[in-house]
């Protein structure tokens, strides 16, 4: 018996990434693309640069996402958009598949036996998440784009930059936009600096959260899942 | 703390024992402690039988069951080598609390699996027949079925139910009453399934073995309503409970499409032994030694942090022993079950009371290994399980007052009990309504992914459980005036259950005598272990 209860016609779950799915984050990505230069010596100096980098992402993010931003994604300056797509499969195959979380997928598949679309929103970039949405089956990709130009990266994001309560208005215009009900839709994230995206829909659901997340979950009773527990 | 005064009277294992001027405080549970409380004069407090004696040879019991089994062929006789054959194991939630190993469903089980392989049926499955309970652990699993079990089987062999599995489950048949039965897939694609029972309350076996062990929600929707519960009158006496005869329509759809060969276990109600023995005594027959031990225990479980005493009381396993098995055709084996389980437990007391006391320990059926016993399952125990703790009529009458012991903490395990904490802190606000609550909001949690998720892949109860917890108590709720807590460490989580708190019993006594009045009939019911009365 093929159960298929669609109990949730006007529903989406919106997931969050880094931390959520998988167990990396857009650092390791960025220093994935470090290592995979096209010389030696030029290899090793953008690893690093990125090793370096790490405490300053740290401590930007720690102060404003919007910060980090700014400052994270100017390393991306002058790639060129052809290499970043074709990397982004191999980044895919070699480094975010096997972090993928062993109950994502079935997370991502009760979901939509219910009836919910399903929404990626992340603050990590479009392009290295494509080939993970295919994978997972998603419906929808929300994620930042990196401005290029002539096919080169300037280094900076495209507004609007995807993170803390822009996930939240980007929710709310989706739902408009496809006749969803927030109320009766899910959102999932691991971190804290998601709490507006967990604010406006009317399940919210804390995944392998961080400290915050999870006492601020335990004082909301939202349900903690975790992921990361193999069945 | 006061001390259990010496005896003076001369009452010795009587059941129904009347309290008396010179008569010794009644020790109650109240959750993770004890109250030491001094009763009116007057107050009847129902105990126990003493336990029954187990049987000498747990394993020739068995054998000889199998050997002798009720309208049907001797198990080695139903078997042939090469046929599918899954093993349906009863889970954790009986007995309360666990009891020592070996396991009866160790001992059963051993058995079963040495004669299986001995007539050359390897394709064997054993399935935890946990309906919407929580996934068992691993290591609650191993410590249930023995090593021996445990290294063969698992985990390719020895797995949990999933009633939410849409490739697992599949849709036997409707009874006449057009009630839906869903069934585990590779049970119900056997040869022959054999279904190991522990039998603990008399609501438990018979038909409720396949026909809620291994269903799915959709057939569970039946007779888990508010409806069938107001109409058991109790569910624990099978021939007046409503939900017991729409299992029963459903086992029987499952028996005619499977053969199912039941093995039924009765244990006695030893709950506590050794040094915790005295719990189990009437309080006037208490030795110098009994009233030390509970003087010293009292002091250290108030001593201790709450986390301490649970894990203390988790980790006492108790001491029953076998004392029927019974095997074959549901039904003949199930009479046997309930006649010997009544034998135990049924205690007959002449007439109703207006006020009952009872305490509420530390554990239910649905929180074995959880972090605590949330206020959604006190009230289980209170308004369900020990309410519906009669036949014929019940020990409250209509309209009493119901007086229970327990802190019923704003404590919930979030791991076993998420789809509680949410129906309890944003539906019991809105309403109480059981009715309203099962057309509104059951299917919303039921299909909620995430605790679906929960319930499929971690150790959750099912989204749904929550709502079955709160209509188990719809009967009692209807027929109870008022509900008083004593010694809620919180007044919010008794008050959105409709209850009323007390400081002392005393003052929950005289607030229930405003209602009942000053001649007022009390009877306490001295629980654990469980004790079904027999109202005359």
């Amino acid at each position: 018996m093929r159960q298929s209860h669609h109990k949730y016609k006007n529903s989406a779950a919106f997931y969050d990434v880094d931390g959520t799915l998988i167990r990396i984050n857009i650092v390791h990505a960025f220093a994935y693309y470090a290592r995979r230069q096209p010389s030696l010596i030029e290899s090793a100096k953008r690893t690093l640069m990125t090793a370096a980098s790490v405490p300053v992402f740290w401590a930007a993010d720690k102060v404003s996402r919007k910060w980090f931003n700014e400052i994270f994604y100017r390393g991306y300056e002058g790639a060129s958009e052809d290499r970043l797509v074709m990397l982004a499969e191999e980044l895919f195959e070699d480094v975010i598949k096997p972090n993928i979380y062993p109950r994502t997928r079935d997370l991502i598949e009760e979901s939509r036996r219910a009836g919910c679309r399903q929404v990626i929103v992340s603050g990590a970039l479009d392009f290295t998440l494509r080939p993970l949405a295919k994978y997972l089956e998603v419906d929808e990709l929300i994620a930042n784009r990196l401005e290029f130009v002539d096919g080169y990266a300037t280094g900076k994001l495209r507004k609007p930059f995807i993170a803390g309560a822009t996930k939240a208005e980007i929710m709310r215009d989706y739902a408009r936009r496809h006749d969803l009900d927030l109320a009766a839709s899910w959102a999932y994230t691991d971190s804290f600096s998601d709490f507006p995206m967990l604010a406006v829909v009317g399940h919210p659901t804390a995944v392998n959260p961080d400290l915050r997340l999870r006492s601020i979950a335990r004082s909301y009773d939202w349900p903690v899942l975790d992921l990361d527990q193999a069945a | 703390m006061r001390a259990i005064r010496p005896r003076t009277r001369p009452q010795s294992r009587e059941h129904v024992v009347t309290i008396d001027t010179d008569s010794a405080p009644r020790i109650l549970f109240s959750g993770e402690n004890f109250l030491l409380e001094d009763l009116p004069v007057g107050t009847r407090v129902i105990y126990p039988k003493r336990p029954l004696t187990g049987v000498a040879n747990p394993a020739a019991a068995i054998r000889y069951a199998l050997n002798h089994p009720e309208n049907m062929e001797p198990l080695h006789a139903l078997l042939r080598p090469g046929m599918k054959v899954t093993v349906a194991i009863d889970d954790i939630s009986m007995p309360l609390p666990v009891m020592r190993t070996p396991d009866v469903r160790q001992l059963v089980l051993e058995i079963v699996c040495e004669m299986l392989a001995d007539h050359g049926v390897d394709d064997v499955h054993l399935i935890i027949a946990l309906a919407l309970h929580r996934r068992m652990t691993d290591a609650e699993i191993k410590r249930m079925v023995g090593p021996k079990i445990w290294n063969e089987y698992w985990p390719e062999r020895l797995y949990n139910h999933d009633a939410c599995d849409p490739d697992g489950m599949i849709v036997v048949g409707k009874t006449r009453h057009g009630e839906l039965v869903e069934l585990n897939r590779r049970a119900a694609e056997s040869d022959l399934v054999i279904y190991v029972n522990l039998n603990f309350v008399p609501m438990n076996g018979g038909h409720k073995s396949m026909g809620v062990g291994l269903c799915g929600y959709e057939s569970l929707k039946a007779h888990h309503t508010p409806k069938a519960i107001v109409d058991s009158n109790s569910y624990m006496n099978p021939p007046d409970s409503a939900i017991g005869h729409s299992m029963n329509r459903q086992g029987k759809v499952i028996e005619q499409a499977i053969k199912v060969f039941h093995i039924e276990t009765v244990l006695n109600n030893r709950s506590f032994d050794g040094p915790l023995e005295f719990l189990m005594k009437n309080e006037d027959d208490f030795t110098e030694s009994d009233r030390l031990k509970f003087s010293a225990m009292k002091w250290a479980l108030d001593k201790l942090p709450f986390a301490a005493r649970r894990e203390i009381f988790m980790r006492t396993p108790a001491a029953y022993e076998l004392i029927a098995c019974y095997a074959g055709s549901c039904e003949p084996v199930h009479d046997k079950t309930v006649t010997k389980s009544f034998e135990q437990y049924a205690v007959e007391i002449e007439g109703q009371a207006d006020i009952l006391i009872t305490g509420i320990p530390y554990v239910s059926p649905y929180n074995v290994n959880s972090k605590a016993l949330n206020p959604l399952l006190v009230q289980v125990m209170a308004l369900g399980y020990y309410y519906h703790m009669y036949r014929r009529q019940p020990v409250l009458r209509d309209g009493g007052v119901l007086i229970i012991t327990h802190p019923c903490s704003d404590k919930f395990d979030p791991v076993h009990h998420p789809s509680y904490i949410e129906f309890f802190n944003r539906l019991l606000p809105e309403t109480r309504d059981a009715y309203v609550l099962e057309q509104k909001y059951q299917d919303e949690f039921a299909y909620n992914p995430s605790y679906v998720e929960m319930y499929r892949r971690g150790n959750a109860y099912h989204g749904a459980h929550p709502f079955y917890m709160w209509y188990w108590g719809q009967r009692g709720r209807e027929k109870v005036s008022r509900v008083i807590c004593v010694g809620a460490d919180n007044a919010t989580a008794p008050e959105l259950m409709g209850w009323e708190t007390a400081d002392s019993l005393a003052e929950a006594i005289a607030m229930a005598r405003t209602t009942m009045g000053r001649s007022a009939q009390i009877t306490m019911l001295h629980h654990p272990p469980i004790v079904i009365s027999d109202v005359m």
